[in-house]
């Protein structure tokens, strides 16, 4: 069975419908892109995966033995965030939380599994350092490997590369490819970027305005009318295309 | 020196002095703990509206004519401290809009109330002391203390108990959900004991100088320290030497309490930011 099977969803909020019928599967393994423009529902998507937002109709579904909690997330940084007064491994260590349940403390097997995910993301040197002092691509670091701590299987990534200078960006995706194909993490990813989406996942779904326009794998994607299209869109300087 | 040491120890003679100091260091611990996180997640306003809920409420229950005050303003502060926290960023009127309507929405309420039934002769000076603290805090009883006491130690410890919790939800709400944290309980639990808090702190400092024992501390400590946890210690520190110092002074030299504890907290956090500025020059 599926790891996650999404069936005639409709998403929104507040009875207002953003995106209608998106039906799609996630086998474990793979590594799912989500394009789509701004405001089509991606990030509502992903909320509702999550259970933060509940569908208006359809359902999501859990397969493989994973439950609805065993997800790591990545959620886009607030304002408040970025200057807040915690250190790299207080964050990381807030990952382990869900498997505490009523435990006031943490355990040494939880603070060893932070420092686990500190060194395979190459920021354990930085353990004692505050959150507000790194660089974008750092601080991306720090919350992915807090989703790490979260999870052993199924990684959501609300555009893990945003606001970062190409070479940090370079090495998100790299560490995220590595996470999937080494660790054999399932990713699911939301990515305003179609080219580096069409090289690096496995699958692609594409949601336009209120429906799905595509789903499959990614080498299907890269024939299909909508990537011709914005190849199309690119060479031909169109405005839209330069987000 | 000497003369105002002897004159310290002469007042220590009295247990009302004593009360005094120990009500008051308490509740400035308290409140700064709960100041780090009503600070972090933008609601330093929090105290302030709350506070003016409390005042509301202290009219209403001399309005009913309610023997024991506390059973009306305990139940209504925490109802609003709940509506405020918890409703989320989903609710029509949010945030800082939220809490400054609700604030002068009290404030003019129940002043309105005190004026027009006011049951006292001296209407004015019974909203002075409700807005600023009594005029010495000298007129608290050992049973109000033990109140203290007991409110602070149940505070104290949930906040242990919870710190990692309390931590994630300050944090990273919507992560802390999502992997399965039941942050609207803990959101609920951070509300509830901040209104106790604010109910105990308005006979130390009233109701207008609340937020000074919520903010300071941590502003103050974010100035120097750079982890959530040195900075929930530091301003637990800095709250307790500010406070007993505050205290110290309003007896000695018979100024307002309130006042005073809050202007030893402006000099503190000025001391504090020039500290800061002389560590980030130096790193």
């Amino acid at each position: 069975m599926a790891q996650l099977t999404c069936q005639d969803l409709t998403l929104g909020y507040e009875g207002k419908r953003v995106a209608e019928n998106l039906s799609f599967t996630v086998e474990s393994g793979n590594y799912l892109c989500i394009v789509g423009e701004n405001g089509s529902g991606k990030s509502t998507l992903v909320k509702t995966i999550l259970r933060l937002v509940p569908p208006l109709a359809g359902s999501v579904q859990f397969g493989d033995g994973l439950r609805s909690r065993e997800i790591g997330y990545l959620p886009q940084q607030s304002a408040a965030q970025r200057d807040f007064p915690a250190s790299v491994q207080e964050i990381v260590l807030s990952g382990c939380l869900n498997r505490c349940g009523l435990r006031p403390f943490y355990t040494r097997e939880e603070k060893n599994l932070a420092n686990a995910n500190m060194k395979r993301l190459g920021i354990d040197a930085l353990a004692r350092k505050c959150y507000r002092e790194l660089s974008g691509g750092q601080q991306q670091r720090v919350l992915l490997a807090r989703a790490l701590c979260a999870t052993r299987r199924l990684l959501l990534l609300d555009e893990p590369a945003a606001g970062l200078d190409p070479t940090a960006e370079a090495e998100m995706y790299q560490i995220i490819e590595t996470l999937n194909r080494s660790d054999g993490i399932t990713v699911i990813m939301i990515s305003h970027d179609i080219s580096a989406a069409v090289k690096y996942a496995s699958h692609i779904l594409h949601i336009g305005r209120k429906e799905q326009l595509f789903f499959g794998t990614a080498e299907a994607y890269s024939h299909s009318d909508f990537y011709c299209a914005f190849q199309e869109g690119r060479s031909s300087g169109d405005g839209k295309s330069i987000e | 020196m000497e003369n105002l040491l002897n004159k310290l120890v002469f007042y220590f003679e009295y247990p009302i002095v004593r009360y005094a100091l120990i009500a008051g260091v308490l509740i400035s611990l308290c409140a700064s703990l709960l100041g780090v996180t009503l600070v972090l997640k933008r609601y330093s306003f929090m105290g302030d509206g709350l506070s003016h809920v409390a005042f509301g409420a202290v009219a209403l229950a001399s309005v009913l004519r309610v023997s024991n005050s506390m059973l009306v303003v305990m139940p209504v502060t925490i109802l609003f401290a709940v509506l405020l926290l918890c409703t989320g960023r989903n609710a029509k009127i949010k945030g800082d809009a939220a809490i400054a309507m609700l604030s002068v929405g009290a404030l003019g309420i129940g002043y309105l109330l005190m004026h027009i039934f006011g049951a006292s002769s001296n209407v004015s000076g019974d909203v002075c002391t409700s807005l600023f603290g009594s005029a010495s805090i000298l007129t608290l009883t050992a049973a109000d203390v033990w109140v203290c006491v007991v409110m602070s130690i149940l505070v104290i410890a949930v906040y242990l108990l919870f710190y990692n919790k309390i931590f994630a939800v300050t944090y990273d709400e919507t992560f802390a959900h999502a992997t399965g944290i039941r942050s609207g309980v803990y959101k609920l639990i951070l509300a509830v004991v901040t209104a106790v808090i604010i109910v105990l702190a308005m006979n130390l400092v009233g109701s207008l100088l609340i937020s000074a024992l919520i903010i300071f501390p941590a502003l103050s400590a974010m100035r120097l320290f750079q982890s959530f946890r040195s900075v929930v210690l530091c301003s637990a520190v800095f709250s307790v030497v500010c406070a007993a110092c505050g205290i110290l002074i309003s007896v000695l030299f018979a100024s307002p309490a309130g006042a005073t504890i809050v202007c030893v907290n402006i000099a503190a956090f000025g001391i504090f930011t020039v500290l800061g500025y002389v560590k980030g020059r130096r790193s």
